[in-house]
């Protein structure tokens, strides 16, 4: 590999990976990233518009796919603008000063005479040519030179405004343009019966009839049933579960008693440093010690995962709402011992996915369904009761605190020790499948304890947890356990949510001891002058120096840099304490550097933040000794309409500064202010998610 | 046979008893806007109007619409001729993944038809039965406000 190229363009180095100009007007870029209900291909769309300099109607964001997308990994990590749209517009430009070359050659005009209007270039005298006469894709089939000229941020037309979300008309109008849409000729309907337990293994299948003439697929305790109509499958899925019997044992841990296992599977875990220094600092006056734990959380999107496959012959292709086509390729390859080239991922939208969901998982389900009816296309749905009771879930967490204060009350020590299980079982990366009926089969793969993300890539359970103020002496350490009762992987920060607010508790209560407001506190601690900015930014915003007290309610301040390498943002919650505790407004700054879509931005921050409070007030995956037992909404409760606060936001634009990704910066901060506003409420601190009243009652 | 008036065109639907409406309107009726979401009445992902009302479409039996007029989020209007509250949708970009926005402009639309002017806490009512997990609520509640103001309707005969 030659010279280092921006984003993804640095592995997919050919301009036509990304982009193709077409005669009759039409552009079409290819990323490998893909739409989660984000808006990131309303942004890379803009990228390329504002590079190219055509209108945005011309350009057509195509769904990833293999093998022809650029292999962007994985969808993930608020990296999609740097990573895809930074190569987006270093390609665009590129490709804008070959054609450029080719034209001032041809007419013999020097290229800097040359203006460029919605695709159409412009001589001293009048047009001279265009991309859509000149459209070869053999110009771009060459690798992205070193140098390329993006536009700067003053000439910038159309990124950096807030333009339309080019996805939501089809949404608005209930167009079929979810994977759960696609209606193939001679489709089945496939549905999956799963065990009674985690684990257990299926003894016998009672034969008899079943609705619909539906067929049965069972490979070991894969047990499926293909229809034609989804009534039949559904009904045919009921019938069969009735007839399985399984030999199913006690797996779990004892819900009640969490923060004990893990504190005794650490025991067994495998420990690391994170972080560590020790500079010179006063004497030690005094040190607080505290914990903090959190439950597994669910992913909860709106859709139950799908999936649509069909075999021809050796080879499959497969229509998915995965996060990562090649990675899920690669998976299914190894699941099914053969070569990835036999396999085409072809992504579709799903519902919103904030991290590692069912999306994989039930690929590999239709894929093992439709194995069973060559030729033709089997959609495989899940019920709502996979969805909440068998994705991936947030691991739960223990986080231990021991901060060293000085005489004066500032904070001169910092000591912490997160336990989890490991944030990621992503599929791609390991040399077995983990995926999750990989695990089901006659022949099966192992489930191995997830894998943490190297701290260059924000870690996982540590994520976040070395405080961004600054602390003269400090020991992050963590525990990766090395058993795995429930499957866990990436949710929409990982280890941030407790980590930014067991820092920021920590913070609230030393301000306090201090006899200093929470906001000057940390200020006092901060040398970045872009927190400072957000934190003074949001204090003015929602008046936090001249807010009054009331009688039950309370405001509390939240602050991240997410993965302390990412965006920026500040929170204040408003609480209310009632006979349970809801959030009744919340302030936010953010600040993501360039914004291409500002809109589109503040739409993530506000959607991550009430995330947050959902999470902080109403979110734990229950569970008995053998299955998940939140798995219908009921009983997985997430924020309602009723109770959804108010939102006003605040965006640091800085069009000169490189973009940041912005669906998982607030979250963290949101529940971290709800914990302070607690506080202020009740005058108790909260050591445990969600802050229910049972919960708030051992604090 | 069932038949019943769809989106103001007569169907006449023949499926076993166990499938229900949700079933046949994204089966043999042919349509995407209901969506399925939980099969439970309980995230409002399904809700279309039958007879005007706000009803789950994933639990209702076809038996149960017959001989009634029953809308989905086709029904409200079309990119040419959209619905107030459509135009009201995109003018605030209220959405993120969208999945739950067909139930939801359905359950507007059957507010907006009982109470023309609604104040915020009953808009919050009547989209309580609806989930959105992308964090869309408070764009979701401009939008319907908007639309009872008429602004785009308003702003559309302006401009033409």
């Amino acid at each position: 590999m030659g010279h280092r190229l921006p984003g993804n363009l640095n592995t997919n180095r050919r301009l036509s990976q990304w982009l193709a100009i077409h005669p009759e007007g039409r552009v079409t870029i290819t990323s490998g990233k893909v739409e989660l209900g984000q808006g990131i291909l309303t942004t890379l769309s803009q990228i390329a518009a504002e590079e190219l300099e055509v209108d945005l109607a011309r350009i057509e964001a195509r769904p990833a796919s293999t093998p022809e997308s650029p292999d962007e990994g994985v969808t993930s990590g608020s990296l999609s603008t740097q990573d895809s749209g930074g190569a987006l517009r270093h390609a665009c430009a590129a490709a804008r000063a070959i054609f450029l070359g080719v034209v001032a050659q041809r007419v013999g005009v020097p290229i800097e005479a040359i203006r460029i209007e919605d695709g159409i270039f412009h001589g001293p005298a009048g047009p001279i040519g265009s991309y859509w006469a000149l459209a070869d894709q053999a110009l771009l089939d060459c690798e992205a030179p070193e140098e390329a000229r993006p536009r700067a941020p003053g000439e910038r037309r159309i990124a950096g405004r807030s333009i339309p979300r080019i996805d939501l008309p089809d949404k608005v109008f209930g167009a079929a343009r979810y994977v759960h849409d696609l209606r193939l000729p001679g489709m089945l309907h496939a549905r999956v019966v799963r065990p009674p337990a985690r684990r257990a293994r299926l003894l016998a299948l009672r034969e008899g009839p079943l609705p619909g003439e539906a067929q049965v697929v069972r490979d070991g305790d894969f047990l499926a049933v293909l229809a034609a109509t989804e009534w039949e499958a559904e009904a045919a899925a009921a019938r069969l579960a009735a007839r399985a019997s399984w030999d199913a044992t006690d797996t779990l841990p004892e819900q009640a008693l969490l923060p004990d296992w893990l504190r005794e599977a650490a025991g067994r875990g495998e420990r690391s440093g994170i972080a560590s220094r020790a500079d010179p600092a006063p004497p030690v006056a005094q040190t607080l010690r505290r914990s903090f734990h959190r439950p597994y959380l669910a992913h909860a999107s709106i859709a139950p995962s799908c999936a649509v496959a069909r075999w021809e012959g050796e080879t499959v292709e497969v229509f998915t709402h995965s996060q990562g086509p090649y990675n899920l390729r690669a998976d299914l390859a190894k699941t099914l011992r053969c070569d990835p080239e036999r396999i085409t991922v072809r992504h579709r939208e799903g519902a919103g996915c904030y991290g590692h969901n069912g999306a994989d998982d039930v690929a590999l389900d239709a894929v093992l369904a439709a194995r069973a009816v060559p030729g033709r296309p089997v959609r495989l749905l899940w019920s709502r009761a996979e969805e909440l009771g068998w994705s991936p879930f947030s691991p739960a967490m223990l986080v231990d605190v021991e901060a060293d204060l000085d005489a004066e009350g500032s904070l001169i020590g910092w000591r912490s020790h997160i336990i989890s299980n490991g944030h990621s079982s992503r599929p791609g990366r390991d040399p077995e499948p983990t995926l999750l009926s990989a695990s089901m089969l006659a022949a099966p793969f192992p489930v191995k304890p997830s894998i943490n993300p190297a701290m260059v890539a924000g870690g996982g359970a540590p994520r976040n947890a070395v405080p961004l103020y600054r602390i003269p002496a400090m020991s992050v350490e963590t525990t990766r356990l090395l058993e795995m009762p429930i499957r866990t992987s990436a949710l929409r920060g990982l280890g941030a949510t407790i980590n930014v607010w067991s820092i920021e508790s920590v913070m609230d209560e030393a301000a306090a001891l201090a006899g200093v407001d929470p906001l000057d506190y940390r200020l006092r601690h901060l040398d970045d002058p872009r927190a400072i900015a957000v934190l003074r930014r949001v204090a003015d915003l929602a008046g936090w120096a001249g807010r009054s007290r009331r009688e039950g309610s309370g405001m509390g301040i939240g602050f991240a840099r997410y993965k302390n390498t990412g965006a920026w943002a500040a929170v204040i919650a408003e609480v209310e304490a009632l006979d349970r505790v809801f959030c009744r407004r919340l302030w936010i700054a953010g600040d993501v550097g360039e914004a291409v879509n500002p809109d589109g931005v503040l739409n993530q921050y506000e959607g991550g933040a009430i995330h947050g409070a959902s999470v902080a007030l109403l979110e734990e995956v229950r569970f008995d000794r053998r299955s998940v037992t939140s798995d219908h909404w009921e009983n997985y409760p997430i924020l309602r309409f009723s109770e959804v606060p108010k939102v006003e936001l605040a965006l640091i634009d800085r069009p000169e500064a490189p973009f940041l990704g912005a669906g998982e910066a607030s979250m963290a901060p949101t529940i971290a202010a709800i914990a302070g506003g607690i506080t202020e409420a009740l005058g108790i601190r909260p050591r445990q998610l969600p802050f229910t009243p049972d919960n708030l009652a051992r604090a | 046979m069932h038949a019943f008036t769809l989106n103001g065109a007569a169907v006449a639907l023949d499926l076993p008893e166990d499938a229900t409406l949700l079933h046949a309107l994204r089966g043999p009726a042919g349509l995407s806007g209901p969506r399925f979401g939980c099969g439970n009445e309980q995230c409002g992902a399904c809700m279309v109007l039958v007879d005007g009302e706000p009803r789950t479409a994933c639990t209702l039996s076809l038996a149960a619409v017959t001989g009634k007029a029953v809308v989905t989020v086709e029904g409200l209007g079309t990119p040419e001729a959209p619905h107030p509250l459509q135009s009201a949708f995109l003018a605030e970009q209220a959405g993120q993944c969208g999945y739950c926005l067909s139930g939801i402009l359905v359950s507007a639309a059957a507010l907006l038809a009982h109470n023309p002017q609604p104040e915020e806490a009953a808009i919050r009512i009547a989209l309580e039965p609806h989930l959105c997990r992308c964090g869309s609520h408070n764009r979701i509640l401009r939008a319907v406000a908007r639309a009872a103001r008429g602004d785009d309707s308003r702003a559309a005969r302006e401009m033409a």
